[in-house]
């Protein structure tokens, strides 16, 4: 077999799938394209994580990944949440073998993307209640920034300005620290105007 | 638990036959070929007899036939080996855009070297049109190869029209017959072809054991230079055991290849049919009536084949897939794509090949277990989820 006995228990009695109808916050990340895609919906009270769920279209690591990541994020507050990385989930699963490893990113990606859209709503929330009109456009912030390659989130080990995957040399966004296909005019992220 | 052997084209068993014809010249008569004495002498009578016995399965000579360790390697050395021979003529390659990777990796390495390759579209079943490759043609194409039949969706294509096109133009045309090769009626001069691949991996032989058929008079550069093993086109010391294992599996598909595809055919048609009819969104992928008569192909919409092999493993069937995430370079079967189907389909892709033995009662418990597997993954699946929300819209 080529998973640990941890990912194969967790991809046959996957916890907390599900999807949250009056989810708090939303995160969708990866497509078909690279093989996995993966939709997280949490719950938020007291600054805590009270219930996480998840959809999964993907292969048995995608499946187990998006499990613990499920199970590690419950109960913890926000900032606890934001700080579980893809080596912590790989970690907790036993292993992961290496051509799998980006779906661990993608796990803790689509958790984070959850909270974010959560604090998003929240700061949109209290922006409407002052009834302030402030030209709202920031720019994400570096916690945001993937680092991982935006065209099939494999990990971008080492040389971080090139894709071992996709063979596609990358730059980062000044502004946001996307990474994006060198030669474009804007980052594919934010925006912004790329250098070159 | 009962386990139900259900991927032919990764490779079938050994048959009894071709194990006991193998065992003596690992233990006993372990003779190089090459030597003059005795033990030597063994080995290479062994191996001609093998090399006559291969060429009476494809309708050859035994001298137009040259042992290999792998498709792959005959691949690579019909690729590589003709055009390399022909470079001088021209550098252009047709192939077809669903090769095995072998032929495709080979292409692209000549590349390198300077040539161009045409990838030949196939049609939403799979197939190529002869006129297709006909308009591909240069005044320096080289060397034509498209397949005899494909792994991932069985589909068998119409070489000899196709060499016929290629004759026309006195190219020489390479196919690729490793998925047909024992398992369908092949004889290289009703085909028409120059150069053809096989392995004994596919009907019932040992790994490990392959040939290329070289029409006689066809100039070839050797990949592995050395000895003068196989006429000094291939060096290298023969693995005689795996070689008679090749004959003996040869002898034994001629004789009863027909009742193989009796007996698998009437199975594979009840597959083809009631998986679709029992699971909606399954897609049959691959030629409905010319495919390979132990292979049943689909694509179950909005899960993915490595969650699906993974469940059906644990539940006693060996299947295989071609998506991305079951391929270690996590890329989608370039065979789905180019046959026109998205990536998300392609995902789903699952591929059930029947071998010998296999009963209507596995199939039945198949049919069985399969859609729980799927209802599961689907329900896991967002994809599943957008597609049920869309349709309540």
């Amino acid at each position: 077999m080529i998973y640990s006995e941890k990912v194969m228990e967790h991809f046959q009695n996957p916890r907390n799938v599900g999807v949250i109808k009056d989810a708090d916050g939303v995160g969708e990340v990866g497509n078909p394209v690279c093989g996995d895609m993966m939709t997280f919906y949490i719950k938020v009270k007291d600054n805590r994580l009270v219930d996480v769920k998840f959809q999964t279209f993907g292969c048995g690591a995608a499946i187990a990944v998006s499990s613990m990541v499920s199970e590690m994020a419950i109960g913890k507050t926000l900032e606890e949440a934001l700080k579980i990385t893809n080596d912590m989930i790989a970690e907790e699963l036993g292993g992961l073998p290496k051509n799998k490893l980006h779906c661990s990113n993608l796990g803790a990606d689509a958790l984070h993307a959850a909270i974010m859209d959560y604090k998003r709503k929240q700061e949109e929330r209290k922006a409407a209640g002052e009834k302030e009109e402030k030209g709202k456009e920031e720019a994400p912030t570096a916690e945001e920034a993937a680092c991982c390659c935006p065209y099939c989130e494999g990990p971008l080990e080492g040389l971080e300005n090139y894709c071992t995957q996709c063979q596609v040399e990358l730059v980062e966004c000044p502004r946001c620290h996307h990474y994006t296909k060198k030669g474009e005019a804007t980052c594919a992220n934010c925006g912004a105007e790329l250098a070159g | 638990m009962k386990r139900v052997y259900l991927d032919h084209i990764a490779g079938t068993p050994i048959r009894p036959e071709v194990l006991e014809a193998m065992l003596p010249f690992l233990q006993d008569k372990y003779g190089n070929a090459q030597s003059l004495h005795r033990e030597g002498q063994e080995a290479a009578a062994a191996l001609e007899e093998a090399r006559e016995k291969v060429a009476s399965l494809i309708g050859c000579q035994p001298a137009e036939i040259y042992f290999m360790s792998s498709g792959s390697e005959a691949n690579n050395f019909a690729i590589k080996g003709l055009a390399l021979a022909r470079k001088d003529k021209g550098r252009h390659l047709v192939v077809s855009a669903i090769e095995h990777q072998s032929v495709l990796h080979a292409a692209k390495f000549l590349e390198k070297l300077g040539f161009e390759t045409t990838l030949v579209p196939v049609d939403r079943f799979g197939k190529v049109d002869p006129e297709d490759v006909r308009r591909s043609l240069r005044r320096d194409t080289v060397l034509v190869s498209v397949m005899l039949a494909n792994s991932e969706v069985g589909t068998i294509q119409p070489v000899k029209e196709i060499a016929a096109v290629c004759r026309e133009n006195n190219i020489p045309v390479h196919t690729d017959a490793v998925a047909a090769c024992g398992n369908i009626k092949v004889d290289v001069n009703e085909l028409g072809v120059d150069a053809l691949s096989l392995a004994g991996h596919q009907f019932y032989g040992p790994k490990g054991a392959a040939a290329l058929f070289l029409r006689k008079g066809t100039r070839i550069l050797p990949l592995i230079d050395g000895g003068i093993q196989e006429g000094g086109r291939r060096a290298g010391t023969e693995d005689v055991a795996a070689i008679v294992g090749l004959g003996k599996a040869a002898e034994i598909a001629r004789r009863e290849m027909d009742t193989w595809a009796a007996a698998l055919r009437p199975l594979r048609d009840y597959l083809l049919r009631e998986l679709p009819a029992r699971i909606p969104h399954v897609i049959v992928t691959g030629h409905p009536q010319d495919r390979l008569p132990h292979h049943a192909s689909f694509c179950v919409e909005f899960i993915e084949g490595e969650a699906m092999l993974l469940n059906l493993d644990m539940k006693g069937f060996a299947a295989s897939s071609g998506s991305a995430c079951t391929s270690r370079a996590l890329k989608a079967s370039h065979v789905l794509l180019a046959m026109g189907l998205d990536h998300a389909i392609a995902q789903g892709s699952i591929v059930f090949s029947l071998v010998n033995g296999v009963t209507q009662e596995d199939i039945d418990a198949l049919l069985a277990v399969f859609p729980p597997v799927v209802e599961r993954l689907r329900k896991m699946s967002p994809l599943y989820t957008q597609f049920l929300e869309g349709k309540k819209a």
